[in-house]
């Protein structure tokens, strides 16, 4: 065990031990000598000096001292972080000679009112100059994945895309393009590229995410079709907790490495611990990890083991039950499917209620005890109806799910019974209680984007506008299989969105494979996508005529590596830039700056590039509308969101001066204007209410096509799903997920070296676990799943649940794909199995997984 | 003689390391080089019941840790050649990079491991509590940077007072009898002095040799 006597030193000892390496590495070079003092005179002058100290205080040295350097009269220039973890905070940065020399972050104004960037935001000096910067276009000569490239010029790379992008459309419609999922710009100008394809037809695209896809695919189903992950209608902000919650119960949710940032939800969730305790409150923070979120908070922590949320669920609300807490009048008025009282004539007599299941009575016939939970779960029986008691005796508790628990096998089932365990009680949309969702997002947006088609609310596309083009969407999970076998897939079997029935004529398939897949920004065509070496396997299948891959980024990623056209950009921070609030933290804020630095080689504002490729297709005056990208800027801001939301912005003369304009928002409860009066404000489900049994999906059931025995469930029961609870065998004997990191947001970021310094790569895993295979901390080790294979360092710590190991997502793939495929990198979706959820066709493997650890 | 120093809040801390990169940036230090530091630490264990289920008494908490501009500098001590200096006007101390010979004695003295060798200029250097900007009136770059508000600079006799519970220890740093930190630190409730645990990371707080294993 780690923390077993034999391994606590002297604080003194560690803390010296901790810096051995770099003092024998110093001790080795006698380097002293060249200031005429030989290492053995060093040795004995400074025990000398520490023996004239122990007798009397030495003299203060002032004949060393010197004045502190005036600070230099550097440019200042302002910018955002513009990547995904939702947090858009604010760079200030220290520039000369048109060079970035430092960062400051937002220090204007309140304190509490900043935009702090974090560990990675203050990192941004070393992408913009990093060595590694895409700086030419190029073309691939190299077999595809091999990450061969020649220089090309504009011209040229701009020749090609027109080209290919004609061929595509001329062979397979506009159908065979794809843009693909990208969050690396997040940027009122900066992901673009929807607008440009648009006035040549448009493309298919995404629905759903990678960050949230079974719970935003299914959430609809229980709270109504305007449900989304990102309001404050469907979820309560951490300040309605921080102002008047008495129990925050979080299932899979750390905003210490999640939101990291100052402007971020992090910085809210502390002031509400303080706010909640500080009334004598109480957190739980339930997770098969000790996560940063707990940090001096360790009591906080409620082990699970990853992936039975919904057992947690069941259980505590059959205490509920068994202790007569359930609201009963809440859940006849606001509810559907709670009991045989409550369900739709469909179902009823059938004991397919939710209170049948828990109960015993339901398909399983098994009762949801605590002793039933107790091994699944990894939760001690007592503890489960300790926290059971503390849900029903508080006066508002807030039961927030964070989005790692969903990004499982069975998350469709998952997000909803967390939410379960509120309804259960009647403890939504009231003051100081949330809805079961993550922590409310803000409701204001103060700019907007340039956008990706000019038609109105009601379709009308002005004279000269773009018109939006194909209208079909692919969960996001879907592309690969979608490039392999697209025009096999449909809705029933694969999920396909078609809201304009243009598959009506095709049986509802595909009419086409994807042919074109247009990457900007973005890495998850492997490295955040899944299943890498099944990626591989497709891509490289595909021959040259049937397949292009344009990559469009400022580094070479693992995806680009897989570029048959890699263009390079400019980051925001080289450019006029502008950008609100992220979608996470709870203010509003725009930002507009301008260029820190010249952009470096050959690299140009995306703007400017998809304006000569329009011009290319003789849509220029389209896609501009006549204005420069600078002009965009000006015009989007001019047309802000500020007079609707009754706030009152700095014109643009002054908002170029002072860069920031920033204000707090005030607290919101999820679901109250359906709580207050559910009449006048029904949800978007067929009953109006909440539907704990879902007519819909059971009909969606019937009528959709599975390969298995997998199925659609209308209620948030517990199974353990593809890879989930169970699943363990002899080859695999270990629960294994991925979890998000300081190092990185996702994968941006992955590629700087001070980051990776103070924020390692390692697999965690649990003393009982490690001691069991021989692996000690700090050894290298081999991760080996159904799908690949990675080497790692390990981690040994009681930090994590036992049988049950946990990887960083995003670190960067670094493997030779046509040898032994190891991936050196360490990252996680070499472990995931490509197989998509049941209902929304979603990652849930990326959490689910089986695996073995073998020291290296 | 005012006497500034910082005061860190190991409840707020969630070891981000977002001082130890805005100091990076600032400072302009690379992988292997680092003024401030921080400590992620933990103890106790997970244990199995026969149903599999687990109880934990876990505890873990971080420690940002910079120079912490002591009262009676060991380093200062130490040098051999008078290149530390501690200001008289704020107490902050700080290496004479122009004065300093190498002789490593300051990186041996110091209780805390602050000042560090770097071999490309053969001298040692360290945490200076950013007194350029602290002479501008500015705090220094980590106190700015951190995202949860843990950390504040200050003369540290007013910073005490307005903690009158803070301590100047908690594991792993060492005891602050002997030279006196200017620290002042809000400890979380399993953060004493002599909290039994281990640090985990001492790859990501050490130099280049741990790096590049």
């Amino acid at each position: 065990m780690l923390n077993s006597e034999e391994h606590a030193v002297t604080r003194r000892n560690f803390v010296k031990g901790g810096f051995a390496g770099a003092v024998a590495t110093a001790g080795t070079l006698g380097a002293a000598s060249m200031f005429g003092c030989t290492p053995a005179e060093q040795s004995a002058s400074s025990s000398a000096a520490e023996e004239a100290s122990a007798s009397s205080a030495a003299e203060p040295a002032t004949s060393s001292a010197v004045e502190p350097a005036a600070l230099p009269q550097d440019e200042i220039h302002w910018s955002q972080c513009n990547v995904n973890c939702g947090g858009n905070c604010i760079f200030q940065w220290h520039s000369q000679d048109g060079k970035v020399q430092y960062m400051e972050t937002d220090n204007i104004g309140d304190d509490d009112l900043q935009g702090r960037a974090c560990l990675r935001g203050r990192s941004m000096r070393r992408w913009l100059n990093s060595p590694d910067r895409l700086l030419h276009p190029m073309k691939r000569v190299g077999e595809r994945g091999s990450g061969q490239f020649e220089e090309i010029t504009w011209d040229e790379a701009l020749q090609i895309l027109h080209d290919k992008l004609q061929y595509t459309i001329d062979t397979w419609g506009n159908q065979a393009i794809y843009n693909i999922y990208g969050t690396g710009m997040y940027a009122t100008t900066g992901r673009i590229q929807k607008r440009f394809l648009n006035c040549i037809g448009g493309c298919m695209d995404q629905r759903y995410d990678y960050s949230t896809h079974m719970l935003q695919a299914i959430m609809p189903y229980m709270y109504g079709s305007q449900f989304s992950p990102y309001d404050n209608v469907h979820a309560s902000s951490f300040s309605e907790a921080e102002a008047n919650s008495d129990l925050v119960v979080m299932f899979g949710n750390s905003p210490a490495e999640t939101r990291m940032g100052g402007a971020n939800a992090v910085w809210d969730y502390a002031k509400m611990r303080e706010g909640v305790m500080g009334r004598g409150g109480k957190i739980v923070s339930i997770d098969y990890r000790m996560n940063e979120s707990c940090s001096g908070h360790p009591e906080e922590w409620l082990p699970i083991r990853p992936g039975t949320d919904a057992a947690l669920a069941a259980a505590l609300i059959h205490e509920f039950i068994v202790d007569e807490k359930t609201d009963e009048e809440f859940l006849a008025k606001y509810c559907v499917g709670w009991n045989e009282d409550s369900m739709p004539e469909s179902a009823k007599g059938k004991n397919l209620s939710y209170y049948d299941y828990i109960m015993g009575a339901g398909y399983d016939m098994v009762e949801k005890t605590p002793e039933w939970a107790a091994p699944i779960t990894q939760i001690p029986a007592d503890k489960i109806r300790e926290l059971a008691k503390d849900l029903e005796n508080a006066k508002a508790p807030f039961v927030v799910q964070g989005w790692g628990s969903q990004r499982h096998t069975n998350g469709e089932e998952t997000a909803r019974a967390i939410c379960m365990i509120p309804i259960a009680l009647g403890k939504i949309g009231l003051p100081g209680t949330n809805t079961g969702q993550r922590e409310a997002e803000p409701p204001i947006y103060l700019v907007g984007s340039i956008p990706g088609n000019d038609a109105d609310a009601d379709g009308n596309v002005p004279e000269g506008g773009v018109a939006p083009g194909c209208s079909i969407l692919i969960p996001v999970y879907q592309w690969l299989n979608a490039v392999d076998h697209g025009t096999e897939m449909g809705v029933k079997n694969a999920g396909i969105l078609d809201p304009a029935g243009e598959l009506d004529d095709n049986d509802g398939k595909l009419k086409s494979n994807i042919h074109f897949i247009w990457n900007y920004a973005g890495n998850c065509i492997t490295n955040q996508h899944g299943d890498i070496n099944k990626v591989h396997e497709v891509l490289t299948s595909k021959p040259d005529d049937e397949l292009f891959i344009l990559v469009w980024d400022t580094v070479m990623t693992d995806s680009a590596k897989y570029a048959d056209l890699l263009l390079p950009d400019a980051m925001r921070s080289e450019q006029m830039n502008m950008q609100t609030q992220g979608y996470s933290e709870y203010w509003t804020m725009v930002t507009v700056g301008t260029a820190a630095q010249t952009p470096p080689g050959d690299c140009r504002s995306c703007y400017d590039v998809l304006s000569d490729l329009a011009d290319l297709f003789g849509k220029k005056a389209e896609f501009t509308q006549g204005r420069t990208h600078d002009e965009w800027v000006q015009h989007l801001y001019e047309n802000n969101g500020g007079e609707a939301a009754g706030i009152t912005m700095p014109n643009w003369e002054t908002i170029k001066e002072q860069a920031v304009f920033k204000q707090a928002v005030a607290p919101a409860i999820g679901l109250k204007a359906f709580r207050d009066d559910p009449e006048a404000n029904p949800l978007g489900t067929p009953s109006g209410k909440i539907e704990i049994y879902s007519e819909q999906l059971a009909q969606l059931n019937d009528e959709w096509e599975f390969e298995n025995d997998e199925r659609i469930h209308p209620i948030p029961d517990f199974h353990g799903g593809f890879q989930g609870y169970g699943s363990v065998n002899d080859e695999f004997p270990l629960y294994c997920s991925g979890f998000h990191h300081k190092s990185r947001t996702h994968s941006s970021f992955g590629f700087i070296p001070e980051l990776e310094q103070v924020a390692r790569q390692q697999v965690w895993i649990n003393p009982a676990d490690a001691e069991a295979r021989g692996v000690a901390m700090g050894d290298k080790v081999r991760v080996k799943s159904p799908a690949g294979e990675i080497e790692i360092e390990a981690l040994v710590t009681n930090r994590i649940i036992p049988g049950t190991i946990a990887i960083p997502q995003g670190a960067w793939h670094n493997a030779d794909m046509t040898g032994d495929k190891v991936d050196k990198g360490g990252c996680v979706n070499t472990l995931t199995t490509y197989h998509p959820s049941p209902y929304a066709k979603g990652n849930g493997p990326a959490h689910s997984m089986i695996a073995q650890v073998t020291k290296a | 003689m005012a006497q500034y120093g910082f005061l860190f809040d190991s409840t707020r801390c969630t070891g981000c390391r977002t001082c130890m990169l805005a100091c990076k940036d600032y400072k302009d230090l690379d992988q292997s080089h680092a003024f401030r530091k921080v400590y992620d630490f933990e103890g106790g264990s997970v244990t199995a019941a026969e149903d599999g289920s687990v109880t934990s008494d876990v505890f873990m908490y971080h420690v940002s840790a910079a120079c912490n501009h002591c009262a009676n500098p060991a380093c200062l001590e130490a040098c051999p050649v008078g290149a530390v200096v501690k200001d008289e006007g704020n107490g902050l101390v700080y290496i004479n990079q122009d004065v300093c010979g190498g002789a490593r004695a300051c990186v041996d003295a110091c209780p805390y491991g602050v000042p560090i060798y770097f071999e490309d200029v053969k001298k040692a250097n360290k945490c200076d509590g950013c007194r350029d900007r602290v002479a501008a009136g500015l705090r220094p770059i980590c106190v700015e940077s951190c995202p949860l508000r843990a950390l504040d600079f200050g003369e540290i006799e007013e910073l005490r007072a307005a903690h009158p519970d803070a301590v100047d220890a908690i594991a792993p740093l060492p005891a602050g009898d002997a030279t006196g930190p200017s620290l002042c630190i809000i400890a979380a409730a399993t953060a004493t002095a002599d909290a039994k645990g281990v640090v985990t990371n001492e790859k990501t707080i050490a130099g280049d040799e741990a790096w590049a294993s």
